[in-house]
């Protein structure tokens, strides 16, 4: 039993009505309009001002709003160090193992002599043995075992077990818009001040039992823990990154206008800055063509036949499978401001990514159906859902649309959040993989999610997100036709 | 809607009957239920018009409001109420069992083993649906912070004695309900619906007359022809066969019957509070009848084996309830405070995962669910090989493969469980499939402590083994903070508790908790409007 997803919106209601409106404590307007600074001296200033107020601020908390790829993790990295140095302690509360170890493991390659301690489960294989090869790094299961250390990481799960009388002057908490405010909740006792970072266009956090009865209370134990935050401290200083460095000239804009059509941000780069090349020519077939017109121009949508399916509708997943296969016997090859020379396109640069995981688990039975040469190495291909997939970057993704050959368009498949996840993983190119009348279906099906007294109504709705992606994608269609015709 | 449910749901439509979704019962029956079937009034939320109630299907208690709109009436109404649904409520408060419960004992701080009282058994509620169960909640809420004359003797129009008692019971009742799993309070159309699959769809499954006519269609009618003759079928007058099973009425009956006899009451004229009395109880027996008949039909199946596990969690819950109103606590608030909402949404995720994990393991129908849906498998051993770990202690880690038709989610180093004698479960993980329709795993626990695994804890080839991806027994979360320790991001301690008269003026921000620590110009935010007497009703 899945609970209907709850939309929250952390921004007062009033800000959200106001476009283009600088809200307090933001940066300057000036770097909102998209094209006139260069992106990098916009960020920085953004970057600077989160500093500013995490060392000098008299707010207990700071909120900073990071749309996909905008430099999160490095904001943490920073934000970290630079309080370790003004000699507070503090601990850093992730949402996941692997992003707690991502984490760490950035923390000790930015600077090796810091010490830091990784508070971990007693569970088999409790994190990545990559941090046994940082000597500053601390392992543990017990937090007495890393007392005293200036940067603790873990999860919010294990810090929840953490009982100690006088907390730390500062916390970070990563990812806060998917941490539950009940998880908050459980570690807000743990730290004095904190700074909270996180996308608010990703997926909410869920419920698997129905919270309907605490819906409008300000401290809802199913609302992401910056809505709780925020309606009790509406005054908080809130900040946003305004640039993308992950999403290239191609995607920033539709992903910014689809999904946070009030918080713009732009790409950290400009078209033709980052190339996707093959070297084998384009064989004619669709899965060929939508490359080629996903390699030009950043989107690609592979439309199948009109058609109510199963969730692992074989057609879809044959055809995902192809395009996955095509990607990497074509000798790609990408060229991006982040590296000197061209890149060839390996299997672990590219991801698909699906709604369920039974549609993820049919995805990689049909890519090991392929038997495709060993050197390939199509089991470094990510197959996951839009959950799973939430903090990580690719090159290319395949994306199986939530909502192809459904009958129906539930909440779950609206879920503004799953959609811009899946639209936003990627540095070049973004495949999409869909039966056509999509738009017929979100037609007959409009929201009807009951409004709840007190809750902030979250804009755009899955509803108007779909529309805005599908209508752009829809200039980049090559149909796919079935084999025997 | 799970495949399998979608494919009962059909074989159901193209047989005409209904399909069973269970082999056992999955929720606790008891042998004396207290059955009620309210009815409410038209346009007026919370405004009773009568009740059926009961332990006895012979003998059912009618109660109605000739006038329902008369506030007096209510009152006496609820206080019958109470005086036929305490009784059975309470019956089961003093014939307890002693636990033995782990303590840190206040002076020492040393964990000590405490007896506790622990009820034998707890009264089960049984409505018609789930508007039913709302009904119960809404009756709760509306009696709780009433007070009695002997209470509060100044205060004008107290509330009988008994009805605020039996408002923090129906509130307990209501609560607990939302605990999945739990069966405290149960509605008969959602009972019935998981246990069988009907050919219609969910949402006419809340006809309790539609669903029993395709769990069990009269002779010569299919369970389509039935349910819409239950829906729709009128006699000359044009009153339904079958009434709606509450709370709400069919608009037909109120128009054309019980207006005209609410209006002869109000008249005064002689007769019409048994006319009243009489109309009221046709359009209740019906529905108590169906009551009886799902429960017969509940009854026909075993109960599943862990399904007094579960129970024993309600007599907890029962326990606690007696030990707070025998205490003298005050009514439940209002509203829940930070804390006590989110251990309460941890307790209810922790009984979802428990639920479907015992369902699953109770019944092999729900668990081939579970198999189609790649999160268990089941299937024959084919090889055991002994290994142990490496270490200064090596430990049994012996290598089964099953050979399987299941197509199980695995990968590399997940974690399989399977149920073993007594309870016990067999933790195993996974190393890789050895081929097609083959996997392998490697056995982590419940083996012994010896170097040799005790016997029979090692499945030997030729065995049928059935594993699952989920676990048996979620672990519950961690500790939350204490309510008076809340922290700010949650808006810091409540304050006071405010009761029926709030004590200090509801809108006052510093009653909002605020610490020494606080930066200079404390937030303000909402709090709930102050409390009038309109939400005590």
């Amino acid at each position: 039993m899945s609970a209907p997803p709850r939309q929250y919106d952390a921004r007062p209601a009033g800000e959200t009505a106001a476009p283009g409106v600088p809200l307090p404590g933001h940066p300057p307007p000036g770097d909102t309009p998209p094209g006139d600074p260069p992106p990098g001296d916009a960020a920085t200033r953004a970057t600077e001002a989160i500093l500013h107020d995490t060392l000098h601020s008299s707010h207990r908390g700071i909120v900073v709003d990071s749309p996909p790829g905008a430099g999160k993790s490095t904001l943490v990295v920073r934000a970290a160090r630079e309080l370790a140095a003004a000699g507070r302690p503090l601990i850093v509360i992730a949402q996941t193992n692997a992003q707690v170890d991502d984490l760490v493991d950035r923390l000790a390659t930015a600077d090796p002599a810091l010490p830091l301690g990784r508070l971990h489960s007693s569970e088999p294989h409790p994190y990545d043995p990559v941090l046994d090869d940082h000597p500053g790094v601390v392992t543990s299961a017990r937090i007495a075992d890393l007392d005293g250390l200036p940067v603790i990481v873990s999860t919010a799960a294990k810090w929840a077990w953490v009982n100690r009388e006088t907390p730390w002057p500062h916390a970070i908490v990563d990812e806060a818009y998917q941490m539950r405010s009940d998880a908050l909740l459980a570690v807000a006792g743990l730290f004095e001040k904190a700074l909270f970072v996180g996308d608010p266009g990703q997926l909410d956090p869920f419920s698997q039992v129905g919270a309907e009865q605490w819906a409008g209370l300000a401290y809802d134990p199913s609302a992401s823990a910056v809505a709780t935050l925020l309606s009790h401290n509406p005054g908080l200083p809130q900040h946003r990154l305004p640039v993308s460095w992950r999403l290239p000239a191609s995607a920033a804009p539709l992903v910014s206008a689809a999904f946070y059509p009030y918080t713009p941000f732009r790409s950290g780069t400009g078209p033709g800055d980052r190339t996707l090349t093959f070297g084998t020519p384009s064989g004619d077939c669709p899965a060929d063509r939508v490359i080629d017109e996903a390699a030009l121009s950043g989107w690609g949508l592979l439309e199948l036949p009109a058609r109510v399916t199963p969730r692992t509708d074989p057609e879809a997943v044959a055809a995902v499978a192809q395009v996955v296969r095509h990607l990497l016997t074509r000798e790609g090859v990408s060229t991006d401001e982040r590296r000197t020379g061209p890149t060839p396109l390996t299997a672990e640069r590219v991801a698909v990514g699906t709604a369920h995981r039974d549609q993820a688990a049919a995805v990689r039975a049909a890519l090991a159906g392929l038997s495709l040469p060993e050197d390939l190495h199509v089991t470094d291909v990510t197959v996951d859902t839009a959950n799973r997939l939430q903090g990580r970057e690719f090159d290319v993704t395949v994306i199986l649309h939530p909502l192809s050959g459904r009958p129906d368009a539930t909440a779950f498949h609206l879920e503004t959040g799953r959609l811009c996840v899946l639209a936003s993983r990627h540095r070049h190119a973004c495949i999409v993989v869909c039966r056509a009348g999509v738009p017929e279906l979100l037609d007959d099906h409009p929201s009807t999610e009951p409004v709840q007294l007190g809750v902030t109504v979250k804009f755009p709705d899955g509803w108007e997100a779909n529309h805005a992606v599908l209508s752009h994608l829809s200039a980049h269609a090559v149909p796919w036709q079935p084999r025997q015709l | 809607m799970s495949l399998m449910s979608a494919l009962a749901r059909m074989e159901a439509a193209a047989a005409g009957r209904a399909q069973p979704r269970a082999t056992v019962r999955h929720r606790h029956l008891a042998e004396r239920p207290l059955v009620l079937v309210p009815l409410t009034t038209a346009g007026e939320a919370g405004a009773p018009l009568g009740a059926l109630v009961g332990t006895d299907r012979d003998a059912p208690e009618l109660l109605v409001v000739p006038q329902p709109r008369d506030r007096d009436q209510r009152f006496a109404f609820l206080a019958r109420l109470a005086g036929a649904v305490l009784p059975h409520l309470e019956s089961a408060q003093d014939d307890v069992e002693f636990e033995e419960r782990k303590e840190n004992d206040p002076e020492t701080g040393k964990k000590v083993t405490i007896q506790v009282e622990l009820c034998v058994d707890a009264p089960q509620l049984l409505v018609p649906n789930a508007p039913g169960a709302d009904f119960v909640r809404l009756l709760g809420r509306s009696m709780r912070f009433r007070r009695t004359a002997e209470e509060e003797p100044d205060a004008p129009y107290p509330a009988p004695p008994r009805v605020p008692l039996l408002g923090r019971w129906l509130t307990q009742y209501g609560e607990r309900a939302r605990v999945p799993g739990s069966a405290l309070l149960l509605s008969m159309t959602e009972l019935l619906a998981r246990h069988w699959a009907t050919g219609q769809s969910a949402l006419e499954d809340q006809h309790l007359g539609a669903l029993l006519a395709w769990i069990d269609p009269p002779d010569g009618l299919s369970g389509a022809e039935a349910a819409l003759h239950a829906e729709t079928e009128r006699d000359a007058a044009g009153q339904l066969l079958c009434p709606p099973a509450g709370p709400a009425t069919d608009p037909a009956f109120d128009n054309k019957l019980l207006a005209p006899a609410v209006a002869r009451f109000d008249a005064g004229l002689h007769g019409a509070e048994e006319e009243l009395r009489e109309l009221i109880g046709s359009q209740l027996r019906p529905a108590w009848a169906a009551m009886w008949r799902g429960i017969d039909l509940l009854r026909t199946l075993p109960e599943g084996e862990r399904v007094a596990e579960r129970f024993k969690r309600d007599r907890w819950s029962y326990t606690a309830h007696r030990d707070r109103v025998r205490s003298g606590e005050p009514p439940q608030p209002r509203r829940d405070d930070a804390v006590t909402a989110a251990a309460k949404l941890a307790v209810r995720e922790q009984a979802q995962a428990r639920l479907e994990a015992q369902e699953a393991l109770d019944d092999p129908l729900v668990m081939a669910e579970r198999r189609l849906t790649g999160e268990a498998f089941a299937g024959e051993v084919v090889e055991v090989e002994m290994a142990w770990s490496d270490g200064k202690r090596p430990m049994p880690r012996p290598l089964v493969t099953l050979r399987t038709t299941d197509r199980p989610h695995l990968s590399e180093g997940g974690r399989v469980h399977r149920a073993v004698d007594e309870g016990a479960r067999q933790s195993a993980e996974f190393v890789s499939g050895h081929g097609p329709g083959l996997v392998t795993l490697r056995l982590t626990n419940g083996m012994g402590r010896s170097k040799e695994p005790a016997p029979g804890t090692v499945p030997e080839q030729g065995e049928s083994l059935c594993w699952t991806l989920f676990e048996h027994a979620p672990r519950g979360g961690p500790g939350l903070p204490e309510v008076e320790d809340t922290p700010w991001t949650h808006g810091g301690p409540p304050a006071e508790p405010t009761g029926p008269a709030p004590a200090a003026p509801a809108g006052d921000p510093t009653a909002a908790g605020t610490t020494a620590e606080q930066p200079p110009a404390p937030p303000l935010f909402p709090l709930p409007d102050p409390v009038t007497s309109e939400d005590l009703l």
